[in-house]
């Protein structure tokens, strides 16, 4: 099918994109305003709660033996970056579900945007801007909270994986947002938590090595984005990169950003000439 | 302003608009009249450059939608047939937030909300959330945030569908005052009173078609008499219908239309023909004798009533 003229969108040159996109900013922050209070405190709870749980007492279980822990020296040490890379992609999830259908079809915030001479471009970058900021709030809380646990080795490692967090956020969110923006019912975001991000959280490699599982499993957990995610985490905040390693999981993550971007567009576009 | 030449829009196989020549000028107040699913609302999303036209020609302020859809987007105020207000949000936070998206600047926007707020009468429910606020309120709020862009044109699908009497008279009253500073209307509406009391002109649209076009007066004049008289008999039974009553009538006035519950007399003096009915012995529930609306210049030319 010849794609139909797409009055809603504006020109795709990047620059004029980003400037109408910053017209939403204070839309995003109207709504940041309402309801910052409330993810802070969970931010701060949260990885209290996970670490204390899953890396203090859990791990006070674990005998593990060192060499088996891709670089940790202890449990605990190996845990916490999974958790931090595990929260950075649920923080997202959160984002670009349930929210963007409200946009799309509860509310219809969208429509009042396309009434303006902004486009789905701007739109969607601005959401997912936002989106970015929430998880760098997230994970700057959550590296910030557990550093008094002592588990980090490079002060340079623990600022990259900040950044890391943000790029894995985001290979979950632009996708993931293309998807829901095309959504027509809500139904099918259970799917995507059970089968996508449920399984991902428990055994992309989060809480325990990847290579505990057997052939096969391993090698779908290591193509899961998650894993990617995990393993440059970890890496980064113990201090042991795998430089080339490195530029596999970044050059995944972001493929899967360009890809997701390039399907968003499309398919929210589709769904705004309706 | 408008320019429209065999439009035609098309959702998968079906046609919504199948082909309709409009023209709008500049300053004044144009309506599209028709029931549901005449294609009011599809023909709106196309002047307002969000809905891609399927064929034929469009211009709006000069330009084509296809080409310069935020340019077009940035001169004219759309008011939808649904609300899309950000109902968590306040009132002045809704407006505001819309004034940014035109690339107004934050103080020049803060004052423009204050004037739309007073312009609509808002200004003491301004820091209550959108939720709170009546349906009238949200079309109130509607209609100021389709005006902050200062627009030469602006596009009102079914702007008070749903509202109370007394609501829809604020609004129509509002809406005069925008025509009287010079602003170009176009709304739609399946309200005749709206159509009548609001445009200079306007075309009736049934099943995708312009089935006919001019002001309501000339319409009216075109396609009816100046006087009805409505005899009501009660809803007829299936099958018997008022044929035995249309019999006896069908010569006292120019034209009778059937209605499941009354016949309807187009005649020039309403009360000489009812006299004449009362004469023949008929005797109706009641009845009752109206000067000619677009109502029944709809009936004429589709055969059905504008609201069923
Ligand atoms: N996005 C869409 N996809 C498929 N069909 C559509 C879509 N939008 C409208 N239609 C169909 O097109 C026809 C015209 O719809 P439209 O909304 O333009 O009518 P309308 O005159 O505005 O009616 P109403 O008075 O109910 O608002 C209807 O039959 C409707 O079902
Ligand atoms: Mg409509």
């Amino acid at each position: 099918m010849s794609s139909p003229s797409t009055s809603t969108s504006t020109s795709s040159a990047p620059t004029s994109t980003l400037r109408g996109a910053l017209r939403l900013v204070d839309y995003w922050a109207t709504v940041y305003r309402r309801t910052w209070r409330g993810s802070i405190v969970s931010s701060f709870i949260t990885p209290l709660l996970y670490v204390l749980a899953m890396g203090v007492l859990l791990g006070g279980f674990v005998e593990a033996d060192p060499a088996t822990l891709e670089g940790a020296t202890s449990y605990l040490a190996f845990v916490v970056p999974g958790l931090v890379a595990a929260t950075s992609m649920t923080t997202v999830v959160g984002e670009v579900t349930y929210p963007v259908m409200a946009m799309v079809k509860w509310n219809k915030t969208y429509f009042s945007m396309t009434a303006t001479p902004l486009g789905v471009r701007e739109i969607a970058l601005a959401h997912l801007g936002f989106v970015a900021f929430r998880v760098a709030v997230t994970a700057a809380v959550f590296l910030a909270v557990t550093a008094p646990f002592g588990v980090y080795e490079s002060a340079p490692g623990v600022l990259g994986a900040f950044a890391v967090q943000v790029l894995l956020g985001m290979a979950f969110a632009v996708p993931l947002y293309a998807f829901a923006a095309g959504l027509r019912d809500e139904t099918a975001f259970s799917l995507v938590f059970r089968l996508g991000m449920i399984p991902m959280f428990l055994f992309s490699g989060a809480f325990f090595p990847v290579a505990n599982l057997d052939a096969p499993l391993e090698a779908l957990a290591r193509a899961t984005p998650l894993w990617h995610g995990v393993d440059l985490t970890r890496m980064l905040v113990l201090g042991v990169p795998d430089w080339s390693m490195v530029a596999v999981h970044v050059a995944y993550l972001l493929v899967l950003v360009v890809l997701g971007w390039w399907w968003a567009v499309r398919r929210l576009t589709r769904r705004m000439q309706q | 302003m408008i320019e429209a030449r065999g439009l035609r829009k098309s959702f998968g196989g079906f046609e919504a608009v199948r082909g309709i020549d409009v023209e709008v000028r500049r300053g004044e107040a144009f309506g599209f009249l028709g029931p549901n699913g005449a294609g009011k609302s599809s023909t709106m999303r196309m002047v307002a450059a969000v809905s891609p036209v399927t064929d034929g020609r469009l211009r709006i302020l000069g330009l084509d939608p296809a080409v310069d859809g935020p340019a077009i987007r940035a001169r004219i105020g759309v008011c939808p047939q649904e609300d899309t207000l950000d109902t968590e949000l306040s009132v002045r936070d809704n407006l505001y937030v819309y004034g940014r998206y035109f690339g107004m600047g934050r103080r020049e926007v803060r004052e423009r909300v204050g004037e739309l707020l007073d312009f609509v009468q808002l200004t003491d429910k301004a820091d209550a959330r959108v939720d709170d606020l009546s349906g009238g309120m949200k079309r109130r709020l509607t209609i100021a945030r389709s005006l902050v862009n200062s627009p030469e044109l602006l596009l009102l699908d079914e702007p008070t569908t749903g509202l109370d009497p007394q609501a829809r008279h604020v609004v129509w009253e509002r809406l005069f005052r925008l025509k009287q500073q010079g602003v170009t209307l176009v709304l739609t509406t399946h309200y005749m009173d709206e159509a009548e009391q609001l445009t200079d002109r306007l075309v009736v649209m049934d099943k995708g078609l312009v089935v006919a076009e001019g002001s309501p007066l000339q319409l009216i004049r075109e396609h009816s008499t100046r006087e009805v008289a409505e005899l009501r008999f009660g809803v007829a039974e299936p099958g018997a219908g008022h044929d035995r009553h249309v019999e006896r009538v069908a010569d006292l006035a120019e034209r009778v239309e059937v209605l499941p519950d009354r016949l309807l007399l187009y005649t020039a003096d309403g009360e000489e023909t009812l006299a004449k009915v009362h004469e023949r012995g008929l005797e109706p529930v009641a009845t009752l004798v109206r000067r000619a609306t677009l109502e029944d210049v709809f009936l004429r030319l589709t055969g059905r009533t504008l609201v069923d």
